[in-house]
């Protein structure tokens, strides 16, 4: 089922780490989405932003494994989800990463071990060394070595983002998804975890698909924004480019009050 | 992987070679251990590197660090951009030691442990009591008309709480009625009395068993799911939502609850009363071959009205109970997915206790009182 106008998988130079053609998804009903089309291309930071209730999070959700779909393929790195056995697909949970919007920490467990459960469960590493890749995480995500011993319900909400990036993060993925990162945070916060996210982009050479709300950091980092309307991508681009498209809801979006402040050129 | 190394007088060059990534990190580490050379200037050589990640670049500052911390130095020569990038991210992470965990003497622990529990059953004890202060409390409230009475979430808890525990209470009674009648006539059939087994179902299950079994079967049932229900909503801050907005969490959420459970006990204990005599009728009907007019004429003359009411007077308190620990429990939770599966297991395991419990009182009460 190819809706693309142009084949899945390549476009010239880029390469699509994931390529998900003619995605419908419903609950009971209508479709939230119908015929969606996306690629996600190496390297790049990918916004997607839409209306309450287009689908943001159910796209996210769909695109690892965790909602259902009636329709359409996904490819990630070229391989086609549906036609991969329990054990390539495990394989591939290893090179992603997902961010919770809540967080979604084990609050049985401590910052350390919430770090450390990819190292012991997929890696079978001794505790001492995933003890320190685990604190090393937490510290690259910018949080102090004394917060490894604490429950997830003694943290702030900004440092609940913080561990669960760092446990996203745990296996040096390809790929994150990061479902509204910045959302709960204070300005300062929010600058922190954009410029946080921008750096390990380019240590780690990662991917970022990103669904947010947050004007500054989808001018900030991202390369690229989707617009979800209509129960697909109503347009995709610049932030610059989308300040132009004719469509209402794109039009209030980057043109309303809060995004009047950011000109380009 | 490998690390081919060749000496050169005070600098030792190590090779760093293959793949140094979290899945190779074990293995790497255990290599390399062996080649920190006290006293020497290391150079890592990195031209020949294969894939690199962040466990990779830990193991190698690892490894730069104990070579530094052996007297020696090390330099990193030929990484690719990159790898140095990575290397120089990871560099001043992890430097200070974690704060270790408290050691505790397991003596002074188990002490602690027994203070804490002796004196957490005096603080369970106050919570009740303020608890059962607060509804009560609330329920004057309601009488006196100043509180409008919420008779949606009554009904509904009403309906969760007996209605929908009927059939579970009725096949269980059904079960324990015939088991008693099959076991005592076997008995008393050897003394040829077997038809007193009527005697025996009927005073035991509606004076006893039916009330008992009753209860602990919604003290497993609603008493765990009121823990939870308060509880969760104590984690989501549903409960200081409420304070907030001027309601009182006991009026709102305990109450109805509480009150549920009083109006459910005694109509399910009338349902397990008749279930067990019905498995009893059935059981001597086609086992023991007691005619069903002699079990009814039987049953007529053994179960007065006091064996039955004095069943139906305990199953208020025992409900009040079940529902006051459920809530107090509850309201205990703390924010970890354990905390919840704590206080629900105390909540079913000290309600059961305490239905026992006061059973027993009752036993004494009425055998003071001779009836």
């Amino acid at each position: 089922m190819d809706h693309g106008s142009h084949e899945a998988g390549k476009d010239g130079e880029r390469e699509a780490v994931i390529s998900a053609r003619g995605i419908t998804v419903g609950f009971s009903g209508e479709p939230v989405l119908e015929g969606l089309d996306i690629d996600v291309w190496r390297g790049e930071i990918l916004g997607v932003v839409g209306g309450s209730g287009t689908g943001k999070s159910v796209l996210l959700r769909t695109i690892i494994g965790l909602n259902a779909r009636s329709a359409g393929t996904i490819k990630v790195f070229g391989e086609d989800l549906d036609r991969m056995t329990g054990e390539e697909r495990q394989k591939i949970g290893r090179r992603w990463g997902v961010l919770f919007q809540q967080g979604a920490l084990f609050s049985s467990l401590t910052v350390l071990q919430n770090v450390g459960v990819p190292f012991r469960e997929h890696m079978r590493l001794p505790d001492v060394i995933a003890d320190d890749l685990a604190r090393l995480k937490i510290e690259m995500a910018g949080l102090p070595a004394d917060a490894c011993g604490k429950y997830p319900s003694e943290l702030s909400g900004g440092m609940i983002k913080r561990v669960a990036l760092a446990r996203a993060l745990a296996l040096d993925p390809d790929i994150v998804f990061l479902d509204e990162p910045t959302a709960g945070l204070d300005p300062i916060g929010a600058a922190e975890f954009d410029q946080l996210i921008l750096r390990l982009r380019s240590t780690l050479g990662l991917t970022v698909f990103m669904v947010t709300h947050d004007l500054d950091s989808l001018v900030t980092i991202t390369d690229r924004i989707a617009v979800l309307g209509n129960r697909r991508v109503l347009v995709d681009g610049t932030f610059a480019e989308l300040k132009k498209f004719d469509h209402p809801w794109v039009r209030a979006y980057f043109n309303g009050p809060r995004a009047e402040h950011f000109t380009f050129g | 992987m490998q690390s081919a190394d060749g000496a050169r007088g005070e600098v030792t060059v190590l090779g760093i070679s293959g793949d140094w990534t979290v899945e190779t990190v074990g293995s790497v580490l255990a290599d390399t251990s062996s080649k920190v050379a006290p006293g020497r200037h290391l150079v890592f050589d990195g031209s020949d590197l294969g894939r690199f990640d962040t466990a990779g670049a830990w193991a190698l500052i690892d490894l730069k660090r104990r070579q530094e911390a052996a007297g020696g130095s090390a330099e990193l020569k030929d990484f690719s951009k990159s790898a140095t990038s990575l290397i120089a991210e990871v560099d001043p992470l992890g430097r200070d030691p974690l704060p270790e965990p408290e050691r505790v003497n397991p003596v002074t622990w188990t002490l602690e442990e027994i203070g804490r529990g002796a004196a957490g059953i005096v603080d369970d004890g106050y919570a009740l009591l303020a608890m059962l202060g607060e509804a009560t409390m609330s329920f004057g409230q309601l009488l006196l008309l100043r509180r409008r009475v919420r008779w949606a979430a009554l009904f509904n808890n009403i309906s969760r709480a007996s209605i929908q525990a009927v059939p579970i209470i009725a096949l269980m009674s059904f079960l324990i009625g015939m088991i008693i009648a099959q076991q005592g006539g076997f008995y008393l059939a050897s003394y040829g009395a077997d038809v007193l087994v009527v005697d025996l179902v009927g005073v035991l299950t509606c004076r006893e068993i039916g009330v008992l079994l009753t209860a602990i079967m919604i003290a497993g049932r609603s008493g765990a799911a009121y823990t939870a229900e308060l509880g969760s909503m104590k984690m989501r801050e549903e409960v200081d939502a409420l304070k907030v907005l001027g309601l009182s969490p006991v009026e709102v959420l305990v109450l109805p609850r509480l009150v549920a459970l009083i109006i459910a006990l005694p109509i399910l204990t009338l349902v397990s009363d008749l279930a067990a005599l019905a498995g009893a009728w059935v059981v001597g009907l086609f086992y023991i071959g007691i005619p069903t007019d002699v079990f009814l004429d039987r049953l007529k003359s053994a179960l007065t009205l006091t064996h039955v009411l004095i069943g139906f007077a305990k199953a208020p308190f025992m409900a009040a109970i079940i529902g006051l620990i459920a809530s107090v429990e509850g309201m205990k939770v703390k924010g970890s997915a354990e905390s919840l599966g704590e206080h629900t297991t105390a909540a079913v395991v000290k309600a059961i206790f305490m239905v026992v419990v006061t059973d027993g009182v009752f036993a004494m009460i009425f055998a003071t009182i001779g009836i």
